[in-house]
């Protein structure tokens, strides 16, 4: 057996070598006209032959290391199974409390970028809780999603470029357009399940995009719309000029000087009091009986029909539900953006916060959560290996299938105390 | 108060059900029986509107019902089981019997929302009756379990406890004594008997067990190939020439 690996590991370093040492240990150069070839800088040559090694190495020890990724312990994660129910919710409302103050709190600490980032992370908080009340709850695969989010930013770009409409007044109703065409996705496919529905979604969400890409007179294509107004906060407007007659402006009502970070702040502010509207009105939805029947019909169609839910009914509900908060995030993805076009509404959005809802545990609103800030905040971080970041969220994924199937924090369901009858 | 009347169904050039009439009276317990494949399920997928008959009438109160979506036959009180016990695997056991009662709660988005007092109270009232249901068929101490971790036997009882709290007229059920041990089958008698006596629904039970369909029936149906065999009490059942042919064969 040793043979077999050392020999199965000399040709995996040797493939590896091959197919690195081109690509990455020479550069093209222009050389007047033409190009010519050069060695690479002799820290890459260094990288790539290590590279090379480590594959040797592993594939050698393969199966001593495997076996022992088996025995590593599964990521620990704080448990409260052995506190009692009642107990257990009272610190889990502590503990939302406490984060909740402490992100009203933090963007006054933190700098203009990484409030600016934590806003598109609320945004894609409120995305996946809006999908998982389609995917994790009422297991309908809705690879389309993201047509909602641009039916809520749509609307608000077109109506302030057409009507002048403000933020406040494009936030209902965009939340309210889009839960129209939660409905309206969700009539066609009421009688189709599992892959057949996913396909459809997914037409539906091209649909969307390419139809704004290619209805120019009205939304301008691809060229998307620009001045999309900022928030206001009771007619204050954010911006060193007022724009519209009649306002005045943040930092002169308050007598403080210009400065551009109010704005991020503010809209920092909106996305999380939306974000935590969004968490609290679904956590309650799920112990109605709206909530319960979704998990019904993901549990057992027919049983749930024999009982007397209407299909019809629980499906289109959580089409619309979920497309409504999507609405929401996309207002403020508008909002926050200044700027729309279909290019921020493509199918990988769509496939981004499916993958969130996956990572973090179907039906489970913290594991959504977690998944969101990780999924949104670990590129930027990254942002030296951008090109390879897709190639981190796809071993991501495939490590979490592995280890966790059930996602981070996988759901938990809530008991329910019941008095004895006497 | 539930008749059927002359009831076929047609798959294709198959003929499941051919002509089969029955009626249930209230306080009543009516079995369908007959050997496999003789369209039982058939009638039932029928009458709970999972199939819509190509001939024949089904009249529950005066209402006829023949192709009437199921969620709606089931709201009038004429509610289910399978034969192969059909359960919210993961919620838990008391919000399968929730569900249940979905359409006793208020279903206004709003109050529930809010939490407001007249919704709290209608959820409490729905939690109590789940309660007594538990209690009834002993799972109260299993309340919060996930419902796909009961035993078998309690998952059956679970199923008719399910059907119980959306307060039936009539409950059908479908072989509920397969893959019971002979004390759970009495247990399921001693049930099955007090759902009539003590709860006034009419039962109609589909059953291979023949003891246990001779113990509650008040009167037999019998259907052989998807034709009316026979009918009657089951003493009159039990002498049946044409009965006795079809289940033991000719001699």
């Amino acid at each position: 057996m040793a043979t077999s690996n050392l020999k199965h590991a000399l040709f995996c370093a040797i493939i590896t070598l091959v197919v690195s040492y081109p690509i990455l240990g020479f550069n093209l150069v222009s050389q007047g006209t033409s190009v010519g070839l050069e060695g690479a800088n002799p820290t890459t040559v260094t990288a790539v032959f290590l590279a090379a090694l480590a594959v040797f190495l592993f594939q050698l020890f393969r199966d001593q290391i495997m076996s022992g990724l088996g025995r590593v312990p599964k990521p620990a994660l704080p448990t409260t199974r052995n506190m009692s129910d009642a107990t257990r919710v009272r610190m889990q409302n502590l503990i939302i409390l406490f984060v909740v103050i402490g992100a009203a709190i933090w963007p006054f600490l933190a700098s203009r970028g990484s409030v600016d980032l934590a806003t598109l992370v609320l945004i894609y908080v409120m995305l996946a809780l809006g999908l998982n009340v389609v995917v994790g709850l009422a297991g309908l695969l809705d690879l389309g999603y993201v047509a909602f989010y641009a039916v809520g930013a749509y609307t608000f770009a077109l109506l302030s470029q057409y009507f002048g409409i403000s933020f406040w007044v494009a936030l209902p109703t965009g939340a309210l357009l889009a839960a129209l065409f939660g409905l309206a996705l969700g009539f066609p496919v009421l009688r189709l399940r599992g892959d057949y529905l996913a396909i459809v979604t997914l037409g539906f969400g091209e649909i969307i995009r390419i139809l704004l890409n290619n209805w120019t007179s009205l939304t301008g294509g691809p060229n998307g719309i620009g001045g999309i107004p900022d928030p206001t906060l009771f007619g204050m407007e954010f911006g060193r000029r007022v724009k519209e007659e009649g306002n005045i402006s943040f930092h002169d009502f308050f007598g403080i000087a210009y400065d551009s970070t109010h704005k991020i702040i503010f809209l920092y502010l909106i996305a999380l009091v939306l974000a935590v509207m969004t968490f609290f009105a679904i956590r309650r939805l799920m112990q109605m009986p709206v909530g319960r029947s979704w998990e019904a019909l993901r549990e057992d169609e027919i049983a749930a029909r024999s009982l007397g839910l209407s299909r019809t009914g629980v499906k289109l509900s959580a089409f619309t539900i979920g497309a409504f908060f999507a609405g929401f995030a996309g207002t403020v993805f508008a909002s926050k953006q200044g700027f729309i076009s279909p290019e921020s509404f493509v199918f990988l959005e769509s496939a981004i916060i499916l993958a969130i809802v996956v990572l973090g545990g179907m039906g489970s609103q913290f594991g959504v959560i977690l998944a969101a800030i990780a999924v949104t905040i670990l590129p930027e971080l990254a942002r030296e290996f951008s090109e390879y970041r897709m190639l981190i969220f796809g071993a991501a994924m495939v490590l979490m299938m592995v280890w966790r199937p059930q996602g981070l924090l996988p759901m938990r369901r809530i008991h329910i105390h019941l008095d004895k009858p006497e | 108060m539930l008749e059927v009347r002359e009831l076929s169904m047609r798959f294709g050039g198959l003929l499941a059900v051919d002509q089969v009439s029955l009626d249930v009276q209230e306080h009543e317990i009516v079995s369908i029986i007959g050997p496999n494949g003789a369209g039982k399920t058939t009638v039932f997928n029928c009458m709970s509107g999972f199939y819509k008959p190509t001939g024949g009438k089904i009249l529950f109160g005066d209402k006829e019902i023949q192709g009437t979506p199921d969620y709606k036959i089931s709201r009038l009180g004429l509610v289910r089981t399978f034969q192969h016990v059909r359960l919210f695997n993961r919620m838990t056991v008391v919000e399968n019997l929730l569900v249940a009662q979905h359409r006793h709660l208020n279903t206004n988005l709003l109050a529930g929302l809010f939490k407001t007092p007249g919704y709290r109270k209608k959820e409490q009232k729905s939690l109590d009756r789940a309660a007594y249901w538990l209690k009834r068929v002993g799972l109260l101490d299993l309340a919060n379990r996930d419902a796909g971790n009961l035993a078998y036997g309690q998952q059956r009882r679970l199923e008719i406890a399910r059907c119980m709290v959306t307060e039936p007229k009539l409950l059908m059920l479908d072989e509920p004594a397969a893959g019971l041990n002979p004390a759970e089958t009495r247990e399921l008698n001693q049930l099955i008997i007090s759902l009539k006596e003590d709860y006034n629904v009419s039962v109609v039970l589909i059953e291979h067990d023949m003891s246990l369909v001779m113990e509650i029936s008040d009167r037999i149906n019998v259907i052989n190939q998807g034709r009316p065999l026979a009918k009657g009490t089951p003493d009159e059942i039990r002498h049946n020439d044409d009965v006795i042919k079809a289940y033991l064969g000719e001699a």
